[in-house]
């Protein structure tokens, strides 16, 4: 019984441990301000939107699943799954945990553009996000 | 009789903090017979797709899918090498066993000849409509895929 209860326990914190070192709570305008020090540019939304709705000589651009303007639902282009909103002023969740935001950036990125985003390109394209308002 | 309330409450407690572990673990079943679920899979698999049942497809098909991430299906679905391995473990500890048949074509649920054979009465047309799409959409008519159950007399197909 104790050894049992024990190995509950080491499970439990071991969990916990892990949880712990995958969110990194963060705000849109943080990771904003963030990946634009880090390019040492100026932000542009204009030009996240540019990114966003193009195609970048390949089959997808972000619109395919997460649609022209994100405020709405969005829909997964191969699977039809349903997307939730990207624009943070629809879905509070969004951008709010910045290794969730690094590993979609890696993959979406790669996925349409055949490459990872610059921090320039990522903050351009929050900054068209966060401009995005009911 | 104190003490056992005491026991029991000290149990309830622990259990409840410690039950998405056991799921983390892989050590219990779940309500279905299915093992419970474990959340990371849920979290990073489901926000694709359906998160299927590992029972769906063989340890080896699993396997290969998993070393695989970065090229899915025409996707790059990879994932931190730590979560990739506890997903991989778990996928694999719950896999569906040999007997149901070997690794179906591409490893697509939807290749296996037991899948084919499941849907043998339907005919392509149902496939096709907007409501359905694609076989890999379980949950057009099996309300209970995202927690693995398939019974036969829960299939609704849509119009």
């Amino acid at each position: 019984m104790n050894r049992m209860l024990l190995r509950i326990a080491i499970a439990a914190l071991a969990m916990h441990a892990t949880l712990a070192a995958t969110a990194q709570a963060a705000t849109p305008i943080e990771l904003l301000s963030r990946y634009s020090a880090q390019a040492g540019s100026v932000p542009l939304a204009e030009r996240g939107r540019a990114l966003f709705t193009a195609r970048h000589g390949r089959e997808w651009s972000c619109s395919s699943c997460h649609g022209d303007i994100p405020t709405g639902a969005g829909r997964h282009a191969s699977t039809g799954k349903t997307i939730a909103p990207l624009a943070p002023a629809f879905d509070a969740e969004r951008f709010t945990d910045s290794v969730r935001v690094e590993k979609w950036f890696r993959r979406n990125c790669n996925d349409v553009m055949g490459r990872e985003c610059t921090t320039a390109e990522k903050a351009d394209v929050i900054a068209w996000l966060l401009s995005l308002k009911p | 009789m104190r003490r056992r309330v005491k026991i029991g409450t000290a149990l309830a407690t622990v259990m409840m903090v410690v039950a998405p572990a056991l799921a983390i673990a892989g050590e219990h079943e779940g309500k279905h017979g299915g093992p419970v679920p474990l959340p990371q899979y849920s979290q990073e698999c489901g926000s694709c797709h359906v998160p299927f049942a590992p029972r769906l497809l063989p340890a080896a098909s699993w396997r290969e899918l998993m070393g695989g991430l970065s090229r899915h299906f025409g996707t790059d679905a990879s994932l931190e090498p730590a979560t990739t391995s506890a997903i991989g473990a778990w996928l694999e500890a719950n896999a569906g066993s040999a007997l149901r048949g070997a690794a179906p074509a591409e490893n697509r649920i939807t290749r296996s000849a037991w899948f084919l054979h499941e849907h043998r009465e339907i005919p392509s047309q149902t496939w096709r409509r907007p409501s359905v799409e694609r076989p890999s959409n379980c949950a057009a008519c099996h309300a209970g895929a995202e927690k693995g159950i398939f019974h036969e007399h829960d299939v609704r197909i849509p119009r």
